[in-house]
């Protein structure tokens, strides 16, 4: 905490110092250690060394992969370096944020902070209740000091401050010998917002804690159309936390009625989504009325303590299948998933194990604006659906899916399965016969699909609150400027008063000087302008 | 369903056209400056700054200067050219009548600094600079119809704004026209490298940035790293004039720029205000860049690695100012922390964006 006279052991832990270099008593009671180890921890310079340590430890998290960001690439780094990964995974560095070496600097700083600041906060509590210290003997030993004589009686001298130090507490006394003193203090507020800023960053810390808690994650994508009701099984990846079980998801739905996209066309950004957005109606409950919602990036839809979130879009090709014996197997939209957002070129799978005897699977790139490239190849140009077009890799036999083993429903596992070859390319409406009379392909038309998150963190809340009150206490810590004041007049023989005044400012400031001995000259000039009222020679 | 082509893409070519041309102008004012300031630093001769703000008022007050200084200064308040002795722990008789008497426990060395007339002239074309600096973002922000900073080219040049804003407020405000070759080096620098490798063309954004937010997140980030470019500028001529204060008393002879340098002690002071300044508005930053990211990405706090270096660069300043009030790590010491988090802050500006994927991709 920043003030000059913190010193290594926080206040309040003034416990006697356990014996040391001590031959007859080398053993150190176990409270004794306790008392030790608590005074070390508590000290401000352990507390920042965690403070470092806490910035240090997060360095290597920013530089690899994280699993709880993306396990993707954690698994492509696994492959990348398969004789380094395994080592760096023993060390948590993969999941930096919540590996228990992570979590035992976390707590040794709360802990640490706690008792930093519990007692700095007692102490202050104290201060604040006390009256200014009593104007000390010798004024002249101050940083700033001052002496004058005036006509005006002590009294009035003391008057006279009073009136000039607005906003200070202040305490008179009288002295021996006819003297008035008048101690002053101002400024209390810096230690206020200093331990409002440290208790704000505790509760900060708690509430981070409780959100990891109590919150879930889940991701999920939803076509144009269609709806989709808060349960685990409707999501595709969900991540509880520690405290949360399938009944403590809000009980709401919602349909996405209607997908809007607008791309640029030209410069360089030709391709990039200038905007989408999707119109959304929901209820709150099932038996909660229906009310609607513009989601959009920036403008996610709250209901019922949790927020849902648009992060993305992408083409749902429909697709009718149907088997030999010429039943409609399969027919519905399948999302895919683009490759590049420029042109939204996107890779897909259709599977479809009741095709009969033998299950079918396909592999189908998507290409919204297809054209030709300069090598004679099919490419997309634009992400607008302008000219789309499918193509598609037939393949034949055991998909797989019957073992118990959780599929991808983006690969298609081919171990089992025999070629069919490349269907021609499809647009809107064209059907491909398969080969062998296995069938046909019908591409029936495309849908929008948006991909989502929902969030619920109960401690998005408190978490803002306290990052709020940390900025507050901050600033009066470093803008507020706590100083001392003192003026002491005394009569003297020669009829006239002596009036001393000094300050003391408690932080380094140059302008505080300059602000005392304006207070020094204003206290002069003011008591030269009061009327004599005895018979001391007035000027 | 519904596609349809963005309606905002017509980019104002003319204005932008103007824009170009601004950053050109505003870079050969900022070199001239940055010339005139050095041969400033060179060749001006030590004279005494008004007391200020920073600055101890016994010395000044001591001289009679008595023109009301900008901030208020110390011996103009008094009625007649009250204040105090120069001598340490002098005393002088200063009101006849009242037999007023001034008492300094410690008297400080006299602030003074290199000063020449160029120096005058190269704050006005600093200001000049500037203007066309606030001139060439006006621009670019009405050519493309959306708040200028969505890029690093745009972001380079809104900090090289606010570094040479917070340099002028220093310049007037505490008389730190002597900072003005440590903060416009490296704005040229950033300058040049925007100029050269980061020019991207006045364009649309992608739609997370179509935000209020980025007014208040990216606003707050800027013009506090503004306010670190010079409080960073303060710690490297603070180091320099330490070195030079240490030869001194070594008894060696100094000679150059580094000898005409301010007393380390009054930019130690500089370098410090500007953190205070600083610090806040960065923890602000952070604040409003977690409310964003729990509006546009879906949690307030995601460990990206822009906002686990913007936390690195916190707690450096968070070090610094504890190790500033803490007995026996004032002067080099603190002033290497802060140092080491300028450096978090510029690692956090360009390398986290380049070697590290993450959302705050906008390169």
């Amino acid at each position: 905490m920043p003030t000059e006279s913190a010193s290594a052991t926080a206040p309040g832990t003034a416990a006697p110092r356990p014996p040391r270099d001590r031959p007859e008593a080398p053993r150190l009671s176990a409270l004794g250690w306790a008392r030790w180890a608590w005074r070390i921890l508590t000290s401000m310079r352990t507390a920042l060394i965690l403070l470092f340590l806490l910035a240090v430890g997060a360095i290597p998290g920013s530089m690899l992969p994280q699993r709880g960001v993306s396990v993707e690439q954690v698994r492509n780094y696994f492959l990348e370096h398969p004789d380094l990964a395994p080592w760096l995974d023993r060390f948590y560095l993969f999941d930096v944020y919540s590996s228990p070496w992570y979590a035992a600097i976390y707590l040794l700083l709360f802990v640490s902070l706690t008792g930093c600041v519990l007692p700095r906060a007692a102490a202050h509590y104290r201060a604040m209740r006390a009256r200014p210290p009593r104007t000390p003997r010798n004024l002249e030993r101050m940083p700033y000091s001052a002496t004058f004589t005036t006509a005006a009686p002590p009294e009035r001298v003391v008057e006279a401050a009073r009136a000039l130090l607005r906003r200070h507490r202040i305490d008179t006394a009288e002295e021996p010998g006819g003297a008035r003193a008048l101690a002053a203090e101002t400024g209390y507020l810096r230690e206020t917002g200093n331990v409002l800023f440290h208790l704000a960053l505790l509760a900060l810390l708690i509430a981070l804690g409780a959100g990891s808690f109590l919150g879930y994650r889940g991701n999920m994508l939803v076509v144009e159309g269609d709806g989709f009701a808060n349960t685990l099984t409707s999501y595709d990846a969900f991540f509880p936390g520690t405290a949360v079980d399938e009944g403590d998801l809000q009980p709401f739905s919602f349909t996405v009625e209607e997908f809007q996209a607008s791309f640029i066309e030209e410069g360089d950004l030709s391709g990039q989504a200038a905007a989408f957005s999707a119109d959304l109606s929901y209820r709150a409950a099932p038996d909660a009325p229906e009310q609607r919602h513009h989601l959009a990036v920036n403008h996610p839809l709250s209901v019922d303590g949790a927020q849902v979130y648009l992060l993305g879009h992408g083409y749902a090709p429909e697709f009718r299948v149907t088997n030999a014996e010429g039943d409609v197997v399969f027919d519905q939209p399948v999302p895919f998933i683009a490759r590049e957002e420029t042109a939204f070129t996107s890779d897909g799978v259709i599977k479809v194990p009741d095709a009969g005897e033998e299950q079918l699977g396909f592999t189908a790139v998507f290409l919204p604006s297809a054209a030709e490239g300069s090598d004679g190849e099919l490419v997309s140009t634009f992400p607008d659906p302008r000219n789309p077009v499918v193509t598609l890799t037939g393949y034949q036999g055991d998909l797989g899916m019957d073992d118990g083993r959780s599929q991808s429903v983006y690969q298609l596992y081919t171990d089992d399965m025999r070629e069919l070859g490349e269907s021609p390319e499809l647009s809107p409406g064209d059907t491909w016969e398969l080969p062998d009379g296995a069938g046909t392909v019908t591409f029936t038309g495309y849908r929008d699909y948006i991909s989502m998150q929902v969030n619920s963190d109960p401690s998005r809340v408190p978490a803002l609150a306290a990052a709020a009150t940390a900025v507050l206490g901050l600033l009066a810590t470093l803008f507020v400027r706590p100083r001392r004041a003192w003026v002491r007049a005394r009569p003297s023989e020669d009829g006239r008063t002596v009036v001393e005044v000094a300050g003391l400012s408690k932080t380094e400031n140059a302008a505080l000087t300059a602000e005392f001995h304006r207070f020094a000259t204003s206290l002069r000039d003011r008591l030269r302008e009061t009327p004599a009222t005895d018979t001391g020679t007035k000027e | 369903m519904e596609h349809t082509l963005a309606a905002e893409t017509a980019v104002d070519t003319n204005l932008a056209a103007v824009s170009d041309s601004l950053i050109i102008a505003m870079i050969v004012a900022y070199a001239i400056a940055l010339f005139l300031f050095a041969v400033e630093a060179a060749y001006g001769r030590r004279r005494r700054l008004r007391a200020n703000r920073l600055m101890p008022a016994g010395a000044a007050a001591a001289r009679g200067a008595a023109e009301p200084a900008a901030v208020g200064a110390a011996g103009s308040a008094g009625a007649a050219g009250s204040g105090a002795a120069p001598g340490t722990g002098g005393m002088a008789d200063l009101d006849a009548e009242d037999d007023m008497r001034v008492r300094m426990r410690r008297e400080e060395p006299e602030p003074s600094a290199a000063q020449h007339v160029v120096g005058r002239i190269a704050l006005v074309v600093t200001a000049l600079g500037l203007l066309l600096n606030a001139g060439q973002i006006a621009t670019r922000g009405m050519a493309a119809d959306r708040w200028p900073w969505g890029n690093m080219f745009e972001f380079v040049v809104a900090i090289c704004l606010c570094s040479v804003a917070a340099f002028l407020y220093a310049a007037i405000r505490y008389q730190a026209r002597f900072l003005g070759t440590f903060v416009l080096l490296p704005v040229l620098v950033l300058l040049g490298i925007a100029a050269r490798w980061l020019y991207s063309e006045a364009g649309p954004v992608i739609p997370a940035l179509h935000s209020y937010w980025i007014a208040i997140h990216v606003s707050a980030a800027i013009i506090a790293t503004g306010g670190f470019m010079v409080a960073g500028a303060g710690a490297i001529a603070y180091l320099m004039a330490r070195r030079t204060e240490i030869r001194r008393a070594a008894g060696e002879r100094v000679s150059g720029v580094a000898a005409k340098l301010p007393d380390s002690e009054l930019l130690d002071r500089v370098s410090h205000r500007f953190i205070v300044l600083a610090f806040p508005l960065w923890t602000f930053a952070i604040i409003a860049g977690a409310v964003w990211a729990d509006e546009a990405w879906g949690r307030f706090w995601g460990w990206d690695p822009k906002e686990v270096w913007s936390f690195i660069t916190w707690v450096a300043y968070a070090a610094y100012l504890h190790a500033r009030a803490t007995a026996g790590w004032r002067g080099s010491k603190a002033t290497w922390i802060g140092l080491i988090g300028f450096g978090c802050l510029l690692f956090n500006f360009f390398a986290v964006n380049y070697l590290f994927s993450g959302l705050h991709s906008y390169a």
